[in-house]
């Protein structure tokens, strides 16, 4: 069908195929969770059931287990009752059926921590921390540690000797110990920034010239700690491929032919970056979940946090859709490499013109 | 007998293996070193190291020695078992796929690829999370390995479907060998390097994971874990305490496992792989 434009049959495919991943991850969202018997009601009624009696706290335990979806309810709204008078549960199955279509409408369903409040809401503010933490230093890590990692294949001698050992440590020091590091050192020792938190007390998350200065200095740490890590990685793997790229036949032969120098190392660039792309894809995943414990390491008010305070109070709707969201930027993220890749890679750009 | 002695002739080898052997040392003879047991109070809270406690105490008064000896133990134990069942389900998938090809490889390696694009952590934390109970650390362990596997099974399968057209995998299938006997007899052997390689990478992902588990409170209940310690020292205000001991010889164990795991990984890469020696 797309013969003659293999990008987009390309993109179609990988589209549809990072379809089917999502409906894998929310299945995996709904059902993991649900293997435990812990149950959204219990953890609700166990503090709220204080000082009722019996009558008003099964009224109660109704009320909740009908918002959480958990009961049958007949045309008119009411709950619906079995042979013994107790409250018929619905199957997992119609769950899972209503979790889907509310999930498609943007309904993640309630909190059970912070009870009224409905967990989009809760992600909607915690969302743009998180993006603005991990896009840039995920985005910027990358391309500098791809840049250190071909400077040290090409150079070799001192100033791959230097690099290559620090990349090695810094790819390989955990991001929750690099955080905390940081956290004592640069926070509470030397106090140059802010140790923990978003944005100084006083203000409220809005647009503005203060908050964009006060949150900015908070931003430092929880950025360098990340950044650093992802450098190191990615200059690591960068050096490997061009050392590689370096012993094939092409840059023999260029170097043969007398191509000059910037122009073998271009070459040898580009088609080292093509791997160095495709890791990013499978190393996203990985980066996603070390920054996410960065951020609670930072108490930074963003998902990673959210997902802290959520374990600690058996918050499941709250933890599933956290990691809902999370999946879906990946998977998103992940998507947009694939894209870069298909306009770069030649072997896709001209797969349709090799028949001809 | 040569790969040895290459291997033993590569600095960062030597390196890495002699700090993963200190580490392991520690944790087989640290219980000799220290004679109080990680459960009892032994002080106040956040002594600073003495003579009598060489790390301090911890926030409840215990010896952080103890504490990190066991942590120790717990982590290599995890490290080791959640990186064998990665590494076994991996290559069990990636051999048979590879070899295999046609469309049970293209099912394996979909299902393959759609869990390796879907974050390990977030699997982890949902499965821990609904676990409320009896989250003991072989439990752990093996939850890390059945969520790891992903990528070990992506990279045997490129190898292992790069010899299924060797001459003597076509010669062994003449000679009327099962999809079993040449994927272990005629496969298996030319891939025994990697697939260690792989073994420690793994490893190394496990220890990662489980502290990462730990950080979130949803680590093992009845052990003290390397990752456990940190936890335990950041909620517990250790940092802003300025007691440095709870936490950074915990640190500096995780970095160390994992760099000395690194630094072996890559040696043997080199030495595998001449390519990259010059």
């Amino acid at each position: 069908m797309f013969k003659n434009h293999p990008r987009i049959g390309h993109m179609l495919g990988r589209a549809g195929w990072y379809f089917v991943t999502f409906l894998v991850a929310v299945t995996i969202n709904f059902f993991l969770p649900r293997l435990g018997d812990a149950n959204p009601v219990d953890t609700i009624m166990t503090k709220v059931s204080d000082g009722l009696d019996a009558a008003s706290a099964r009224a109660k335990e109704e009320a909740y287990l009908k918002e959480f979806n958990l009961v049958e309810v007949d045309a008119s709204g009411q709950v619906k009752h079995d042979a013994r008078g107790k409250p018929m549960r619905t199957s997992l199955g119609s769950q899972f059926i209503n979790y889907l279509s509310m999930s498609l409408r943007g309904d993640l369903g309630g909190s059970i921590l912070q009870h009224p409040k409905r967990v989009s809401e809760i992600i909607r503010t915690a969302l743009p921390w998180t993006l603005a933490l991990q896009l840039p230093t995920i985005v910027f890590g990358w391309l500098i540690g791809n840049l250190l990692g071909a400077l040290a294949a090409y150079k070799r001698g001192v100033f791959d000797q230097v690099m290559y050992p620090i990349a090695l440590l810094a790819s390989a020091i955990p991001a929750f110990c690099f955080g905390m590091l940081l956290v004592y050192v640069l926070g509470i020792r030397l106090e140059w920034f802010p140790a923990v938190g978003g944005y100084d007390d006083g203000l409220t998350s809005e647009v503005s010239w203060a908050f964009f200065q006060s949150a900015s200095y908070y931003y430092v740490l929880p950025f360098l700690s990340v950044f650093l890590i992802v450098v190191g990685g990615q200059a690591i793997g960068m050096r490997s491929m061009c050392i590689y790229e370096l012993g094939t036949d092409y840059v023999k032969y260029a170097k043969l032919l007398g191509v000059k120098e910037h122009r073998i190392l271009f070459y040898m660039f580009r088609n080292a970056m093509l791997p160095q792309l495709t890791g990013l894809a499978l190393a996203l995943g990985t980066m996603v979940g070390g920054a996410l414990i960065t951020e609670m390491i930072f108490s930074y008010p963003g998902l990673g946090m959210a997902v802290l305070t959520a374990i600690q109070g058996n918050d499941y709707p709250l933890i599933s859709g956290c990691t809902l969201l999370i999946t879906i930027c990946v998977l998103f993220a992940n998507f947009g490499v694939d894209v870069l890749v298909g306009l770069l890679d030649p072997r896709i750009r001209t797969a349709g013109q090799t028949g001809k | 007998m040569r790969l040895l002695k290459d291997l033993f002739r590569s600095p960062s080898f030597v390196l890495g293996m002699s700090l993963f052997v200190l580490t392991l040392l520690l944790a087989l003879i640290g219980p000799l070193l220290t004679h109080v047991s990680a459960n009892t109070r032994v002080g106040l809270a956040y002594m600073p190291p003495s003579a009598a406690h060489w790390l301090g105490t911890d926030h409840m008064g215990v010896d952080m020695m103890s504490m990190l000896v066991q942590g120790l133990r717990s982590s290599l134990y995890v490290g080791f078992l959640a990186g064998s069942v990665a590494t076994l389900v991996g290559t069990l998938i990636g051999l048979y796929g590879g070899y295999k090809g046609g469309l049970i490889d293209d099912l394996l390696t979909v299902g393959t690829n759609l869990f390796l694009v879907i974050p390990s952590l977030i699997v982890l934390i949902l499965l821990s999370a609904s676990i409320e109970n009896g989250r003991s650390l072989t439990l752990i362990a093996l939850i890390i390995g059945c969520t790891t596997w992903t990528w070990s099974a992506r990279a045997v399968r490129a190898q292992a479907s790069s010899l299924r057209n060797r001459d003597h995998v076509a010669l062994a299938r003449i000679n009327g060998y099962g999809t079993f006997g040449i994927v272990f007899l005629h496969i298996m052997p030319y891939l025994l390097s990697y697939i260690f390689m792989v073994f420690i990478l793994q490893m190394a992902a496990g220890i990662l994971s489980e502290a990462s588990l730990s950080m979130l409170g949803l680590g093992p209940y009845d052990s003290v874990s390397l990752g456990n310690i940190l936890n335990e020292a950041k909620t517990n205000e250790a940092l802003t305490d300025g007691a440095w001991w709870a936490f950074t010889p915990a640190m500096v164990l995780i970095t160390v496992i994992v760099f000395s795991l690194y630094i072996i990984n890559t040696s043997l890469e080199g030495v595998f792989n001449p390519r990259l020696r010059k």
